[in-house]
């Protein structure tokens, strides 16, 4: 590998993404497109705001369906972006800078950009042409591009794969991927993103699909690399554990957004967001004195084609007051929670009394329930629930119970949609921070739903 | 029901262990002869015990995992014996062995979407389930312990009649854990049943794992390769290395104090909060048709002694209570004490090739 040209500063930013949204339409069924009615949007990536700088890794944590992988396909242009952009500053001989927005190019532009930005991805196994020759394979972006070619060609290939630790490299070349192990494979397509002398590797969960025992060493070739080619990663992962080791700075992603943002040590030593503490507490240790955790979110990742409103987390979240953004689909939640603690008996009359739970289906912050059903005895029900769990985090939300002609009616508080807001050493977007509660500046709880 | 009365009163009568398993041996036929993938695997589980079944990729984890259930793939050859609750698995004829399969011998997989049905509702699943062992069983019998049973997996009752696609992925696997559990098997393997989820749902299924015997007695043998998952799950832990128990213990002692190297080297490897430094073992399992002569992890092993690549340990019970095949932990134990001071000296071995890994 030959060296960089004029290594530009340590630490000067390399890639700006600024209200970054890659959103997509769902096409719904024949009636909604003839009818001309949106079916919806995923937001898989909903205004981020980073900067890369030059010479750190930056860690993008979260559960799948957090749009961590679409933000890096998007950073190389693999996903288009529908909204904000992302500004890449080519460091070039004598100190300048040239922007280029990311965004705005057209395809060969983009190509060309992928000289300098690289991926590996997760599936080693996947990302490899099973019917390339592993020197065919690596050599590929330099033939694409026009770089290399005959004596050249095998030469940089050559050197890449001894790079890697794929050595004797003579004896890798001619050898195809279903020969390698795993390991040696994730070699291979690290030989192939480092063939082209890149400035910045988005590395998409590169030991995810690796053995315990190999993930360490694959790691190791990535600091080594980056400290020998002075290269700039974004690294994308589920794992906070790799990520402690790897990362300078550590952004926790949560339904497309950045929930929070800092350096490593701040993150672990003092993390804030009460779902970035729920991912620490739930990563197993080789420790058999630790118990399970009892206490740790409930559910899942929930649907990013309509998100909950307020603070997406909240509906999970352990530590959620007020003003997170409670509403019907929590209520139902809750109903459903309450009914696999029952007998069957008692569920299907209290089920009878409920009505058709569909009408929480819809995201609403007041709701009747129980439609034609004795008010008073609904509404014991609803006691009963909270009685069951009087700790439970949606009661906070909840303004008013009322029996009205028509059922009960439930009235949940004002919520707000957090933004990041600086705390201590790092950024978190969380009602709670910073202390006290001081939820301005916020977008309103509805925002996502908004058009 | 039948099944189900014959095998409380033969548990009750016998009182022993649910799984005893002895010098178990599988192997593959290949061109190349044949892959030892389980080479004389024997232990013992106990009723509502977790056994954690922990190693690298092709160390036969899985295949043992199979075998335990008779699910072996066509042209593999299981042999040593493996008794299920004092009766001879082995000796069974295919269709005894079909019936029990299910019923008393349930299995978890790794991809729950796969294994779901996308036409058939969850009703029908359990429907089928049920009724493939019990001809007899009415509509409201098969309702009430399907839903008494994905009530304790925590899925609601409102969702009895969904199809498939319309839960979650922790929920799939919910509800492919209720699924194995609704005949109430007395023994069920899990074969990495987290491996496709996320940490928080991950944890929520090792909840689930460790409060099974509070609620239905069952032993469960769980293959990870995820000793996080085995240090919060299991009771006990054995450790597989190439077609071998290496280790098998308490899995507080034996993760307190692991007493094969290859344990130890897998104990420091794994990336968790508490480590330090990247560690690694070098060098990939071997090839299970040609093993190594002597200890077959000698190659990898930094606590290797000349007898290692020469004569294979035998298994001994060493001071923390664990049972484990290693020369170097024999030596530390008060074992093997006429070895020689040439057989005891660190082996002198060629460098192993950075890429030369799993």
């Amino acid at each position: 590998m030959q060296t960089k040209p004029e290594p530009a500063v340590v630490g000067d930013d390399l890639i700006e993404m600024s209200e970054l949204e890659v959103h997509y339409e769902l096409r719904g069924g024949t009636l909604s497109r003839l009818l001309g009615v949106g079916a919806g949007t995923v937001k898989a990536v909903d205004g981020v705001n980073v900067t890369l700088r030059r010479g750190e890794v930056l860690g993008v944590v979260g559960e799948s369906g957090s749009g961590k992988t679409t933000l890096g396909r998007a950073l190389l242009g693999l996903a288009k972006s529908t909204r904000g952009t992302i500004t890449y500053r080519k460091p070039r001989a004598g100190g300048e800078h040239p922007e280029q927005v990311v965004s705005k190019m057209s395809a060969r532009e983009l190509r060309e950009l992928r000289t300098d930005l690289q991926m590996v991805f997760q599936d080693p196994h996947a990302a490899l042409n099973p019917s390339m020759s592993i020197e065919t394979a690596v050599g590929h972006p330099l033939k694409i591009h026009g770089i290399a070619s005959g004596e050249e060609l095998r030469k940089r290939v050559a050197a890449a794969l001894e790079r890697v630790g794929l050595s004797p490299a003579e004896q890798f070349m001619r050898k195809y991927p279903s020969d390698l192990s795993g390991g040696q494979k994730q070699r291979a397509v690290i030989a192939r993103a480092i063939i082209l002398d890149p400035e910045v590797l988005v590395a998409d969960e590169p030991v995810s699909m690796l053995d315990a025992s190999v993930r360490a060493k694959i790691l190791q070739l990535m600091l080594d690399l980056k400290a020998d080619l002075g290269l700039t990663y974004v690294y994308i992962t589920h794992d906070l554990a790799t990520a402690k080791f790897f990362c300078d700075r550590i952004a926790i992603m949560y339904l497309g957004r950045i929930v929070e943002i800092g350096p490593t040590d701040e993150i672990f030593a003092d993390p804030k967001h009460p779902y970035t503490k729920a991912l620490l507490k739930a990563i197993p240790e080789p420790d058999p004195h630790k118990v399970v955790p009892r206490d740790l979110p409930r559910g899942e990742i929930p649907d990013a084609a309509s998100p909950p409103l307020g603070c997406s987390f909240h509906p999970r979240c352990p530590e959620a007051v007020a003003e997170c953004g409670w509403e019907s689909r929590d209520l139902r939640n809750l109903l459903e929670e309450h009914w696999t603690r029952q007998d069957p008996s008692v569920y299907e009359s209290e089920q009878g009394l409920v009505g058709d739970l569909g009408v929480l289906d819809k995201p609403q912050k007041r709701v009747t329930i129980g439609k034609g059903a004795d008010s008073a005895r609904v509404r014991q029900l609803l006691d009963r629930a909270r009685a069951e769990n009087p700790s439970e985090p949606l009661w906070r939300g909840v303004d008013e119970v009322r029996e009205t002609e028509d059922g009960v009616e439930v009235v949940f508080h004002k919520g707000y949609d957090p933004l990041l807001r600086p705390s201590g050493g790092v950024e978190v977007a969380c009602v709670l921070y910073p202390e006290p509660v001081t939820p301005e500046p916020a977008r309103p709880e509805d925002d996502r739903h908004g058009s | 029901m039948t099944e189900m009365t014959d095998r409380s009163a033969s548990t009750a009568t016998s009182g022993g262990p649910v799984i005893d398993a002895r010098d178990l041996r599988i192997w593959y036929g290949t061109d190349r002869g044949p892959v030892k993938a389980v080479d004389g695997v024997s232990f013992t589980l106990r009723k509502g015990e977790i056994l954690g079944l922990v190693g690298e990729s092709g160390c036969g984890k899985s295949t043992l995992g199979r075998g335990l259930l008779g699910l072996l793939p066509e042209g593999a050859k299981m042999d040593g014996q493996l008794r299920f609750n004092g009766e001879d698995l082995l000796a069974l004829p295919k269709k005894q062995m079909f019936a029990k399969r299910g019923a008393e011998l349930g299995m978890i997989f790794q991809e729950p979407l796969t294994r779901l049905n996308p036409l058939m509702r969850i009703s029908e699943h359990f429907e089928e389930t049920l009724k493939a062992h019990e001809k007899r069983i009415g509509k409201a019998e098969i309702e009430r312990r399907s839903m008494e049973v994905l009530r304790l997996m925590g899925i609601p009752p409102t969702r009895f009649r969904s199809y498939p696609h319309e839960f979650s992925g922790g929920m799939r696997q919910r509800l492919m854990i209720a699924l194995s559990l609704v005949l109430r098997p007395s023994f069920v393997v899990a074969d990495e049943p987290t491996t496709a989820l996320d940490v928080l749902v991950e944890a929520q299924i090792i909840r689930i794992l460790h409060d099974l015997r509070r609620e239905f007695d069952t032993s469960l043998l769980l293959i990870t390769h995820n000793l996080g998952i085995i240090a919060e799950a299991c009771d006990r832990v054995a450790v597989m290395y190439a077609g071998e128990v290496v280790e098998i213990g308490d899995a507080r002692d034996v993760f307190a104090e692991p007493q094969h190297p290859y344990t130890r080297e897998l104990l420091r490897s794994t990336i968790s909060l508490a480590s330090t430094g990247l560690n690694f073992i070098p060098g990939a399992p071997p090839d299970l048709v040609d093993p190594p002569p002597g200890c077959h992890f000698h190659p990898r092993c930094p606590d290797a002694m000349n007898v290692c690549a020469t004569t294979h340990p035998i298994q001994r019970e060493m001071k923390n209570g664990s049972r484990t095949q290693c020369w170097a932990a024999d030596l530390r134990n008060g074992y093997a004490q006429d070895l020689t001071p040439e057989q005891t000296t660190p082996l002198s071995r060629e460098e192993i090739s950075v890429a030369d890994e799993a």
